[in-house]
């Protein structure tokens, strides 16, 4: 067997089953956040349990683990179409295991093709590696949070948004409130200024595989990061919607340039288990981080 | 509002779930059915008998676990709640006419199902979502699966005998509902923080 697909196979159940150290981390500062044995500290708690059991039992952390995205930097010279099928293999073996719930259903007729895989299924985005490493994201991300998400258009008269960053902070902050606990706040944003319609969305989940530590390199996105996390707590929606301090967790904003005649902010809204991994085969030897 | 989770042994009496409220945490025991989109609209469109019996006094529970075959039987990996508001437009018609105990989800529900709640006496339940592994593990045994070949893993309806299943009361019998609280104080800060 391709060796590709025991590494790609490696990811999908690490991305599944052990949730990155950062967002981990994340939790248990908001859980300090919260009264001790009130609900939302409960809540916070039962999480964080629930994350240190699924990485000792290798099971997954959400029964959604959602459509599979991969986002896949190709060294020069090598056959994407062998990469996609080494990826859709791992993903087959995954949901026998049960790593991977099978996900993929007929928009129409509702049937579900049990193995996770179908039209644009997974989704894989390719672009040239700067090196001569293979590095393939993978981003598993449920069906409940993929739609609390949101695309605003500016200018929005009923936000009194305009085409500035101050119309982008609006339309967060609304969003934030739209998704209440929908979503199994708190949520992690990526935000995406710009584009067109779908370049926004994809834009914005790309802003989810940014580390949760990091900051924007941009002065004004970093302010305006800061300033979406803090308002966006003070609407009270806590975790999974039972009223708290923490309805986000990390706010992540980038940008596309835009046609003239439109403004796009585009949300992605991450529910708190924002499961993503990397796999980086250099050298012959895969390894995932 | 801190309190102590309440031990609640199925079958409840109507009387028990009339005297839940809101906030209150319970571990619960006993039947669960998972129902979800596929399962709501087959359970709506036609009433089914064959339903009627597995459903009364039962919770149903908005979920689409992971399920892995063991010899002739299934084992839960992962079963948190799935968003419940998709069920809305049928979760009253489902409430009346198969006279559940009450819905296990997450996120909440509209006026409709509150109505509903309160005409029938019974309970919404907040369980913690994308706890798959935790909750799984409350699941003491899978009695049967009803719709499999139909629905598929995610969709078919999974009667599970659940042991101390942790929940939150956020709507109950008298019309209460947190999610409406939450939601307006939070509407409240919006129209600060925009100047709305």
């Amino acid at each position: 067997m391709d060796p590709l697909v025991n590494w790609a196979l490696e990811l999908i159940r690490k991305t599944s089953t052990d949730l990155s150290p950062d967002v981990e981390r994340w939790l248990r500062r908001a859980r300090e956040e919260e009264a001790e044995g009130g609900t939302a500290w409960n809540v916070l708690d039962a999480m964080i349990r629930n994350v240190e059991m699924s990485r000792e039992a290798g099971t997954p952390i959400c029964q959604d683990t959602g459509l599979t995205t991969f986002f896949v930097q190709v060294p020069r010279g090598t056959d994407p179409e062998a990469i996609r099928e080494a990826l859709q293999q791992a993903i087959r073996l995954a949901t026998q295991e049960g790593s991977l719930r099978p996900n993929s259903v007929h928009p129409i007729t509702g049937k579900n093709t049990g193995d996770n895989l179908g039209v644009d299924l997974p989704h894989i985005e390719f672009e040239p590696s700067p090196d001569d490493g293979l590095v393939i994201d993978l981003l598993l991300k449920g069906g409940g949070s993929e739609n609390t998400g949101a695309q605003y258009r500016l200018p929005d008269a009923g936000l009194k948004a305009g085409r500035d960053l101050e119309g982008v902070y609006r339309c967060v902050v609304d969003a934030v409130h739209h998704a209440q606990g929908h979503g199994c706040a708190p949520g992690i944003l990526g935000v995406c200024i710009g584009g067109d319609r779908a370049g926004g969305y994809a834009g914005a989940k790309r802003q989810l595989l940014r580390p949760l530590d990091d900051t924007n390199p941009d002065p004004a996105l970093a302010e305006l990061e800061e300033r979406l996390i803090r308002d966006c707590n003070r609407l009270g929606v806590g975790p999974m919607g039972f009223g708290g301090r923490t309805t986000v967790l990390a706010v992540k904003v980038g940008w596309k340039h835009r046609h003239p005649a439109s403004f796009f902010v585009s949300i992605a809204y991450s529910c708190w288990a924002d499961r993503h991994r990397r796999l980086e085969v250099r050298n012959g030897v895969g390894k995932v981080f | 509002m801190a309190n102590e989770p309440l031990r609640l042994r199925m079958p409840v009496s109507e009387e028990v779930l009339r005297g839940l409220t809101i906030g209150q945490e319970l571990l619960l025991s006993g039947t669960v059915v998972t129902a979800r989109d596929m399962g709501h609209k087959f359970l709506v469109e036609a009433f089914r008998p064959d339903f009627a019996d597995l459903l009364q006094g039962a919770f149903v529970y908005h979920c689409g676990p992971i399920m892995v075959r063991e010899g002739e039987g299934w084992r839960v990996v992962s079963a948190g709640p799935t968003t419940s508001n998709r069920e809305e437009p049928y979760q009253a018609e489902v409430i009346a006419r198969y006279r559940i105990a009450g819905v296990i989800g997450k996120g909440g529900m509209g006026e409709k199902t509150s109505r509903a709640l309160q005409q029938h006496g019974a309970v919404y339940l907040h369980a913690v979502g994308g706890a798959g592994t935790l909750l799984a593990r409350r699941v003491r045994r899978v009695r049967e699966v009803r719709m499999l070949q139909e629905f598929g893993v995610p969709e078919a309806f999974w009667v599970l005998e659940v042991e101390d299943f942790p929940v939150v009361v956020t709507m109950d019998a008298r019309g209460g509902s947190l999610h409406r609280e939450v939601l307006a104080a939070s509407e409240a800060r919006r129209k600060e923080l925009l100047g709305l």
